[in-house]
């Protein structure tokens, strides 16, 4: 295998399986690839299976079901039974979208421990707007049902300058419907969000307003419900720790088998992305190309490579130093010690001059097969 | 948070308390989220299991551990983990 073998790699310990890129919604900041279209092969029940194993074998506790939406794999139940029996703590992350009760019971016995519902929106009419789906009565449905059946309930609200104005009311639902935690997260701009980054990237003032609120609230509902707020990075200058380090905990694995250091990493060129059809997790992990790219620190440029705190942040997140500055190897442009720093404040300008615009100007990108084959790259 | 005196003490049901052999120790763990144990706080956890109070625990730790005066460490470890809802009460 290409690549050379480093020391004092440490083994993963959350694994993300992508199972599918099949999803009934079309969220416009999805964090798959924009040219998912053109991935169709998915792995089948044993090739998961053997996954499963070797990477807990390695030492991965932590397992996510994702996608795409993870319901429309049929052996669901038989990959988390097999997640149970390998001693993982699994987590389903779903839209809720055909979710139904007798699939929560199921799945639960199976040994799931955990359901994350995504809800888009306060309302129904902005929840189904963004969801490019009606769905907004169904997964409240869900969110009680996950609740009834004794699992924790955490709600994921993806936050962006559609929905920021109904943080009171998002916040107010997520206790009304007994969330044990809520995530609410800024969207990273990756995947679909970079593409839809105009429409979707708040004011600073929204942003902080948001911000206090949600604040104020994880006071009050303190011991009852936890809030996790993730940071838009967009209004940080201090670049966030990426994957905790390059190939040092996380691994993803893509529907068609592909081994990801990072969900997105997809994007990124030349990384000879491995894949699970042709070497073992341990192979993966510890000799590819791709996992040993930027793990450590001597990949780093200026001003990186000289900087005092490059092992508190690795230099940031390498597709974002891609996205927006073109070369990888950079410092992350949130950074604000890194030279291009300016073309943060221009994505939020040029955002800002986006909201004057109508929706027939400039419309929403929305995540389906067919644009993504109009926009991925010949 | 206080625990009281009066009542059992029980390991979350929303959460799980497990030994990972790749780390040779204890973990809970939550949605998306996992803390390492030292070996005294995972043998604290291992007795909360809905039949003992707060008093009962610590009397099987001393006797267990063969040293007396563990009070103070038990009740200050078992506030934090309530507090961060790896026990309750009820
Ligand atoms: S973000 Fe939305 S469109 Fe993308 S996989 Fe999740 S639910 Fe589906
Ligand atoms: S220059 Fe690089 S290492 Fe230093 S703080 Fe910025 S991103 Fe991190």
């Amino acid at each position: 295998m290409a690549g050379s073998t480093k020391t004092n790699i440490t083994p993963p310990r959350w694994l993300l399986a992508e199972l599918t890129y099949a999803c009934p919604l079309q969220c416009p900041y999805c964090s798959n690839p924009i040219d998912y279209a053109n991935y169709q092969s998915e792995l089948d029940t044993e090739d998961w299976k053997r996954i499963l194993s070797q990477a807990r074998k390695m030492g991965a506790v932590q397992l996510g079901f994702s996608g795409g939406e993870p319901l429309t794999r049929k052996d669901l139940t038989e990959l988390v039974k097999h997640a149970r029996e390998l001693g993982y703590y699994s987590n389903l992350i779903t839209s809720g979208y055909g979710l139904t009760e007798e699939k929560i019971i199921q799945l639960k016995e199976a040994g799931l421990d955990h359901i994350q519902v995504s809800i888009q929106a306060s309302t129904q009419e902005l929840n189904d707007h963004i969801a490019g789906t009606a769905s907004f009565e169904h997964k409240k449905q869900v969110a009680h049902l996950v609740k009834k059946h004794g699992y924790p309930m955490v709600l994921c609200v993806v936050i962006h300058r559609e929905n920021i104005h109904q943080m009171p009311e998002i916040l107010a639902m997520a206790e009304e419907l007994g969330a044990d935690y809520l995530e609410l997260a800024n969207t990273q701009y990756y995947g679909w969000a970079h593409a839809n980054r105009d429409l979707l990237l708040p004011t600073s003032e929204q942003f902080k307003q948001a911000e206090v609120i949600a604040q104020a609230y994880k006071e009050k509902v303190a011991g009852k419900m936890k809030i996790y707020y993730v940071v838009p990075d967009f209004y940080e200058d201090r670049p966030k720790a990426c994957m905790n380090g390059w190939g040092t905990t996380f691994l993803t694995i893509a529907p068609d088998g592909v081994a990801l250091p990072c969900h997105s990493a997809r994007e990124l060129p030349g990384l000879d992305c491995p894949n699970v059809k042709d070497y073992s997790i341990e192979e993966i992990w510890h000799e590819s190309k791709a996992f040993n790219f930027f793990r450590g620190l001597e990949w780093m440029k200026e001003p990186c490579r000289s900087c005092d705190e490059k092992e508190k942040d690795f230099g940031g997140c390498r597709c974002q130093a891609y996205l927006l500055t073109g070369d990888m190897y950079n410092a992350d442009p949130v950074c604000s010690k890194s030279p291009d720093h300016a073309v943060i404040q221009q994505a939020i300008d040029s955002a800002k001059a986006s909201a004057a615009l109508s929706a027939v100007e400039k419309p929403l990108i929305f995540r389906n097969s067919k644009n993504s084959r109009l926009m991925a790259k010949p | 948070m206080i625990i009281n005196p009066n009542q059992h003490i029980k390991f979350s049901s929303t959460h799980r308390l497990q030994w990972e052999e790749a780390q040779q120790k204890h973990v809970i763990l939550y949605p998306e989220g996992m803390v390492e144990l030292n070996q005294s706080s995972a043998e604290i956890l291992k007795l909360c299991d809905g039949t003992r109070t707060l008093a009962e625990i610590i009397s099987e730790l001393e006797q267990k551990f063969a040293t007396p005066g563990l009070t103070n460490d038990i009740t200050a470890f078992l506030e934090v983990a309530l507090q961060n809802g790896w026990i309750n009460q009820n």
